[in-house]
């Protein structure tokens, strides 16, 4: 089977070899109007029965969650802001910035191009799902996403992540955190819908002045070929924790593979040449 | 105000040569890496990019022995051949979190996986290096033995070589972006380790090959470290990018690995000469070989815990577009 690595990608679901398969599965996540109850966070270990991760106090705000994780699957980020907000406004005040990370189900995923087992497979709904009775642990998931998402957990062995609750979408329900999200600063659609929806909010906040709202994961030229999880960001990715432009690591592959094959050659004519002397 | 942390990573963790370099400034989320650090661990990870190396050169020179008629340079090469097989497999099922499940690594072949091409690879060079050696101790089916050597010689280069790739394709920036270095460093330090090899375990009059292998690993080893070090090949932010291996643990290993393998080198220009030389020779090289396998490995975990390996080149790509 022909595998595109890299650039846009018309029907994803159908390029991992299902035919007629649904719309693809997607979130949006507005960050503008998150209030950081984390009743995503809860949500999420509920429905999956997720064990805890630590009761540790990070000092980061109202963060003590920290990281997306092995048993942490939407990460709530809070940012504290001091900068002025009008004219006249010296001191500057303070905002707060909070968002709600989770797996981006990337087009072109590195954690499922990596998995050796087969444990990692796109979903009919194009999303990207750990089979935790594949699964050996063997890590290698975890150092290909450019997101750091992906982790294993280590008393288990095995490699978790977000599935876009993958259960509750084959019985037509949407994800656990979209659902339990008071303001709807989750939505939860075919990505279609969701992309059309997110320009549209980026349009309205232009026009009422936050000229620092931007759209994150919806360009299909990017790095991953634009991800199943948009986010709307009202400052730079990495001050989210997020990477500004990552890229799937499979895209070089083909080029990986070159070097080392001339690196192979080398090593055979290497020890050939040796044997040329008579002693 | 407890805000975001702007600028240089982590404090006084850097070692002296980052005054080199200019402080890069960049934001993060508290100074949180951005990436996962590698799960996988020392001695596991380096020790098994060593025996993969040394494996794979060594069956290629024992069958290149045994077709010149060199009995005792092809019994070392084939018995070190297998035992690194072995010894690797064991490190990498040690390696993964339910060890019990290694034989999924072949349910499928996944061309897009490094780790599964690789798998497949060892499990048949082993075959073929197992063969190959119980023939050669046994004397049972010397042909079979003989053409499972010369198989294990085409196994032996890719198993040595697609460890660069196996590393290489993973966010990790020093190491990704090392893909064009990592194959060719570990093929010069395979080349090494086998001539060690053959060089300690084969008399002198036979070892002659192996010294050869010797000196063009190591000579090849330096280069490619060197470049390495100085980020020369780099496509993106090359002095940024290869700043981990020019600092803290990561160099410490790389300059150690720089002296035992020149000094492994040297030590080899006299050991068609002496016994002792020899075994010198061979003992400083595998050093060599080892330090750099380490020092490549503590260079790839140290990029990714600092987040401005990750959002400084990221960040310049889009500024430049
Ligand atoms: S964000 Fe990471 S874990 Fe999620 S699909 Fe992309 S590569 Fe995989
Ligand atoms: S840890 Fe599990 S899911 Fe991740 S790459 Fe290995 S087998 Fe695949």
């Amino acid at each position: 089977m022909e595998n595109s690595l890299y650039g846009p990608l018309a029907n994803v679901a159908e390029d991992a070899g299902y035919t007629d398969p649904p719309a693809r599965a997607g979130f949006f996540t507005d960050t503008s109007v998150c209030i950081g109850c984390k009743a995503c966070e809860v949500a999420c270990k509920e429905w999956n029965a997720i064990p805890d991760d630590g009761f540790a106090l990070t000092g980061m705000s109202y963060d003590n969650t920290g990281a997306l994780g092995a048993s942490t699957w939407r990460h709530v980020a809070f940012i504290e802001q001091t900068a002025p907000r009008e004219v006249g406004d010296s001191a500057g005040s303070t905002r707060w910035l909070m968002a709600s990370d989770v797996c981006k189900h990337c087009t072109h995923a590195a954690c499922l191009d990596v998995c050796p087992t087969g444990a990692l497979f796109r979903t009919e709904f194009s999303t990207v799902v750990v089979q935790q009775d594949i699964c050996n642990g063997c890590a290698y998931c975890v150092s290909a996403c450019p997101y750091g998402v992906i982790d294993r957990r280590e008393d288990d062995g095995r490699a978790w992540k977000c599935t876009m609750c993958y259960d509750r979408l084959g019985d037509g329900m949407e994800p656990a955190c979209a659902k339990a999200c008071p303001t709807d600063s989750i939505q939860y659609g075919p990505l279609d819908e969701l992309r059309a929806r997110a320009q549209e909010r980026l349009g309205d906040l232009h026009r009422e002045g936050v000229a620092e709202a931007r759209l994150y994961g919806e360009d299909e030229n990017d790095g991953v070929g634009g991800t199943g999880a948009l986010f709307l960001l009202l400052d730079e990715p990495e001050a989210y924790g997020l990477p500004p432009d990552p890229v799937v690591t499979t895209r070089d592959l083909p080029a990986m593979w070159k070097w080392a094959g001339g690196a192979a050659l080398a090593l055979a004519g290497g020890v050939a040449a040796s044997f040329l002397g008579r002693r | 105000m407890p805000s975001e942390a702007v600028g240089g990573g982590r404090g006084g963790k850097a070692g002296r040569e980052e005054r080199m370099v200019p402080r890069a400034e960049f934001r993060s989320y508290y100074g949180r890496p951005v990436l996962k650090k590698p799960r996988w661990k020392a001695p596991h990870m380096p020790g098994y990019l060593y025996l993969g190396g040394l494996s794979g050169a060594a069956s290629t020179m024992g069958a290149l022995a045994d077709a010149t008629g060199r009995r005792r340079l092809a019994l070392t090469g084939k018995l070190t051949a297998v035992a690194a097989a072995a010894a690797g497999s064991g490190l990498l099922v040690a390696e993964l979190g339910r060890p019990e499940r290694f034989l999924h690594m072949l349910r499928v072949f996944k061309p897009t996986s490094p780790m599964s091409v690789g798998s497949w690879v060892l499990a048949a060079h082993g075959g073929l290096t197992g063969a190959s050696a119980a023939s050669a101790v046994t004397g049972i089916a010397p042909w079979l033995g003989r053409a499972a050597g010369a198989a294990s010689a085409v196994t032996g280069p890719v198993l040595a070589t697609y460890t660069g790739v196996l590393i290489a394709d993973t966010a990790v920036p020093a190491w990704h972006e090392a893909y064009r270095h990592l194959p060719l460093l570990f093929a010069g330090s395979a080349l090494a380790s086998a001539g060690s090899a053959g060089m300690i375990g084969t008399p002198r009059g036979e070892a002659g090959p192996a010294r050869r292998m010797a000196l063009l690993g190591a000579g090849l080893e330096l280069t490619v470290a060197g470049a390495l070090e100085r980020g020369a090949g780099m496509r993106e932010e090359a002095e940024l990018v290869s700043e981990p291996y020019r600092t803290g643990r990561a160099s410490a290993l790389l300059k150690s690995g720089r002296w035992l393998t020149a000094a492994g080198a040297a030590a080899t220009l006299s050991a068609g000469r002496s016994r002792t030389a020899a075994v010198a020779a061979g003992v400083a090289l595998t050093g060599g070989a080892l330090c750099t396998r380490f020092g490549v490995f503590y260079a790839g975990i140290a990029s990714a815990e600092d987040p401005k390996y990750t959002v400084v080149p990221q960040r310049a790509r889009l500024t430049a577009s």
